[in-house]
């Protein structure tokens, strides 16, 4: 059964407000606690190790499949395999996503590694959401690791967001797109206090007239540490594009590391990067109509990071 | 009324460079004044002295007699002081119907964001949701930014160079816009400006040149002085006057 808490923590990473229609599974403290399979979406238990497969048959359309991960005690260290089979010419949503809620002196933490075969002409978007809480001294440390392969016309777009409370991260993404394969992966991610976030996103375009489009915003507030590094290798026709924005505030430090990699005369790639300050003129904009400089700056964040 | 009294202001530092100097002037309620002159002159540091963005180094600012010189941005705002920026910042993740109706929330008369969005020559429909980013051009920024302060029910509405990156079809709009809200909501309008077609608008022309008032009086007046001698918005040729009853100080 689910508690208060519980449900708290379901609503921030996974917008839960009750249990979801349509496929989920709850992990909770390491363990599956609640599950529901649909004629198309199937979830399975791993044998060999700690995680569940997902499968989507093929030409299924608009369902989706959550499956949020909570920790709610300390000295947690949970690491998850999970792998996602989405069928040919499928429209499905997942939507993922980890809470961790710590009042102890201990660390909790989750590794979840996710890997996904996207097929032949499937539709893919996928929403990660990271989230802590809790009092206590100890930390919260999310390390999602995410690979997916992108066969023939698929299209798969990543949403991965950490919104506040979590120590530290360390994000891995690796993405292959075969022909005609389409990506889009947005990242927005707050760090404050003393956190530090580092997220390593390498993308391939494989396949013929493939393309990618990453776009990443921060915000690192306090004494807090962010590190990215971007990789986009163009090894066939195709375009891609990286958007590395960050507002850097108080005493953190950001550090952003392009690269940008041609193996094709045909491949188009950029790579923009930013990092600076909020703009005084974005802030004398809104306090010129009536807002406070501490509801300027706030409205100024949340939207960037929206 | 908005009452600028002896205002100076002058750059920080050692070298410190004057840029208004000792400026007296009184903007009643209800009319429309442009404020022109050549570039460098002092126009666009009036408008942020009037809406706190500068501090003058020394002088007052009055609203209907309260001092406001110390206030804040924000104060000023709440007072029903209203600036739309030469160049309006952007704001990456915020939609331009966001950013509408945060500049309307204060205002308690209902209003509809796609009227706005007309008035200023934009198809809401193409730009709602669009965010108020890089991928809007100079000329639609400048056309939101002024519909952010129509949005506001304002006692004193402030526009620096509304017309700049405007095209001939939205600027007779824009026009008609600022006639409008000017008899809608009793806003005394200050714009400063460069275009005649602006300069028509006003009840009162106020030229400047070199940090200082080379000339304030009604717009047949000025306009008249201006046709006649184009010189004398540069004030080192502006010996003669512009009109019978402008005084040119410059």
């Amino acid at each position: 059964m689910l508690n208060a808490l519980d449900k708290l923590m379901l609503e921030k990473v996974a917008d839960l407000h009750e249990l979801p229609q349509g496929a989920f599974n709850i992990r909770k403290n390491g363990v599956g606690v609640q599950r529901n399979t649909t004629a198309n979406i199937d979830i399975i238990t791993k044998k060999d190790k700690s995680g569940i497969d997902v499968i989507v048959k093929p030409y299924t359309k608009g369902e989706s499949v959550h499956i949020p991960v909570i920790v709610t005690e300390e000295d947690i260290h949970d690491v998850v395999y999970n792998t996602f089979e989405i069928g040919e010419y499928s429209d499905v949503e997942i939507i993922a996503g980890c809470g961790i809620h710590n009042c102890g002196t201990h660390t909790s933490q989750h590794d979840g590694v996710h890997n996904f075969f996207v097929r032949k002409g499937a539709k893919l978007k996928y929403v990660e959401k990271h989230y802590g809480q809790g009092d206590g001294q100890g930390q919260r440390i999310l390390n999602p690791t995410t690979i997916i392969e992108a066969e023939e016309g698929s299209v798969v777009e990543l949403e991965l967001i950490q919104i506040k409370g979590v120590d530290r991260t360390k994000r891995d993404t690796e993405i292959r797109l075969m022909a005609n394969a389409k990506l889009v992966v947005t990242e927005r991610l707050l760090t404050y206090q003393d956190q530090e976030a580092k997220s390593n996103i390498t993308v391939e375009l494989i396949g013929a007239d493939s393309s990618a489009q990453i776009i990443s915003r921060s915000v690192a507030q306090d004494n807090s540490k962010q590190e990215f590094y971007f990789d986009l290798v163009g090894r066939n026709k195709g375009r891609g594009h990286i958007q590395c924005d960050a507002i850097i505030m108080h005493n953190a430090q950001v550090h952003s590391t392009p690269k940008i990699s041609a193996y094709h005369s045909e491949a188009q790639l950029i790579h923009e990067a930013a990092i600076g300050r909020i703009e005084s003129e974005q802030l004398i904009k809104l306090m010129s109509m009536g807002f406070s400089e501490k509801e300027a700056e706030d409205t100024i964040l949340s939207g960037f990071l929206k | 009324m908005l009452e600028i009294q002896g205002v100076s202001l002058e750059t920080e530092g050692d070298n410190k460079v004057t840029i208004l100097k000792n400026i007296n002037l009184k903007f009643f309620d209800k009319k429309i004044y442009v404020v022109t002159g050549p570039n460098g002159g002092g126009k666009s540091s009036l408008a942020k002295i009037v809406m706190g963005i500068y501090n003058p180094t020394s002088g007052k600012i009055l609203l209907d007699e309260q001092d406001i010189t110390n206030m804040t941005i924000t104060e000023r705002s709440r007072l029903g002081i209203g600036y739309a920026f030469q160049n309006p910042p952007r704001f990456k993740g915020i939609k331009v119907k966001d950013l509408l109706k945060m500049a309307a929330s204060h205002n308690p008369e209902k209003f509809n964001i796609c009227d706005l969005l007309y008035n200023v020559g934009l198809c809401a429909q193409d730009y709602l949701e669009r965010d108020v980013d890089a991928s809007l051009s100079g000329g639609e920024m400048k056309r939101i930014e002024i519909a952010t302060v129509l949005a506001r029910n304002l006692k004193i509405a402030v526009f620096d160079e509304p017309e700049a990156g405007i095209d001939l079809w939205s600027f007779q709009k824009l026009a008609e816009t600022f006639k409008n809200i000017h008899l809608k909501y009793d806003t005394t309008i200050v714009i400063i400006s460069h275009q005649e077609r602006i300069m028509q608008l006003a009840d009162e022309i106020i030229l400047m040149s070199n940090g200082m008032i080379s000339a304030q009086s009604e717009r047949d007046v000025i306009l008249a002085g201006i046709l006649k001698n184009e010189n004398c918005l540069c004030s080192t040729n502006c010996e003669k006057g512009v009109g019978q009853n402008a005084e040119c100080v410059g």
